[in-house]
């Protein structure tokens, strides 16, 4: 029974958080959690075979196609907070909280009798003895579960399926394409800006300044943008700002000069390089 | 070992699902709440079983994980067909049957 309890208490909060977490991976997760939990309740009350098939079947299968389907859908698919229809969130909630209340207490209150156990139905075994019961009282529904496992694997083949309706387009094809989309749109037709690199800060999640010193907004990957992780870049600035000024006037400038300089002074560095790289 | 803590437990089980596949708009998540709801519903099942004292509950119990996982594939793949088509997981947005 301690058992029990530990699980119930892990267990219920773990339901609540598939219903409170925002992000789908987490939901996923915590439906883990509850579904391992249900499975040792199963070895708790005498079913050894539906604690391994809970485990297989569930955490292993089920779960896996959930976390896969998460990440093909994009971790920017979250869930939208306008209703629909005005109200149904709380009526929801109130009817669900009912519901609940209904339920608990009428289960509660309605006596189960002297639990017989399973020790006899057991005797031979766990698994000879449902397989005792699955061919013999439930072949039928048993031989049925072929065709409905049948049917739904030529499902979600069908589902899944995509059919290509044009030509796969060649490189040639593609390249005409940017190029169009260049001319009619302005789009760059070349590779994506490199995330930025500043002195304390390299990562992909850091946008690199335009000349102007705004971020360019296409230097980090849209995931990114969608989870809220990008670093602003103007702080970034801020940050070398606030530490050129902290080492005080006395240091000497860097090769390029601070960065607010003006950058006609510090030009000529750039001018012999350029002049080098012309002639190369 | 009383049975009516197990009872109860899958009841608050149930509701939570219950209520997630109300509140929630993201189909991943309110099919994962209907999951739920499938293992609330086992586990009263397989609770039967102990208390009656023969297996025909761990069959059915049995038999709804097969259902489930069915369930889940299809589901699954419906799901990923609307989002390829309208690049959105939400139940609110495949409102088309309406109009």
């Amino acid at each position: 029974m301690i058992t029990f309890w530990i699980l119930a208490i892990l267990m219920v909060p773990a339901a609540l958080g598939i219903l409170f977490s925002r992000k789908a991976v987490h939901s996923a997760l915590m439906l883990a959690v509850v579904m391992i939990c249900l499975a040792i309740l199963y070895a708790l009350q005498d079913a050894p075979f539906l604690f391994t098939v809970q485990i297989i079947v569930y955490t292993g299968a089920i779960l896996m196609l959930f976390l896969f389907v998460v990440m093909l859908v994009g971790v920017d698919a979250s869930d939208s907070v306008v209703e629909t229809i005005k109200g149904q969130r709380t009526m929801a909630i109130v009817a669900g909280l009912l519901f609940g209340v209904l339920l608990v207490l009428g289960v509660g209150q309605v006596s189960t009798g002297l639990v017989t156990g399973l020790a006899k139905a057991n005797a031979g075994g766990n698994v000879p003895a449902l397989a005792q019961l699955l061919f013999s009282r439930y072949v039928f529904a048993f031989e049925s579960t072929s065709a409905l496992l049948i049917t739904a694997a030529i499902g979600a083949m069908v589902l899944a399926h995509r059919e290509r309706l044009t030509p796969r387009p060649t490189q040639a094809q593609l390249a005409a394409g940017r190029m169009r989309d260049y001319a009619e749109s302005g789009k760059h037709p070349g590779p994506l800006p490199a995330p930025g690199v500043f002195a304390r800060h390299n990562a992909v999640d850091t946008p690199a300044l335009l000349p102007d010193g705004t971020p360019a907004e296409q230097s980090v990957s849209r995931v990114l943008v969608a989870r809220g992780t990008v670093r602003s870049a103007p702080a970034l600035a801020d940050d070398i700002d606030e530490l050129t000024s902290q080492m005080g006037d006395d240091t000497a400038p860097g090769p390029r000069g601070p960065i607010d300089g003006d950058p006609s002074e510090h030009d000529t560095n750039h001018r012999s390089d350029r002049g080098r790289n012309e002639q190369a | 070992m009383s049975a009516t803590p197990f009872l109860v437990l899958s009841a608050i089980l149930f509701t939570i699902g219950s209520v997630g596949v109300l509140t929630r708009r993201n189909a991943i998540v309110v099919f994962m709440c209907v999951e739920l709801m499938l293992n609330a519903s086992n586990l009263a099942l397989v609770t039967f079983a102990r208390v009656h004292g023969n297996l025909d509950g761990q069959v059915a119990a049995f038999f709804v994980m097969v259902v489930a996982a069915a369930e889940v594939v299809v589901g699954l793949a419906i799901i990923m067909t609307i989002f390829r088509t309208r690049r959105s997981a939400s139940v609110d947005d495949a409102s088309l049957l309406k109009y």
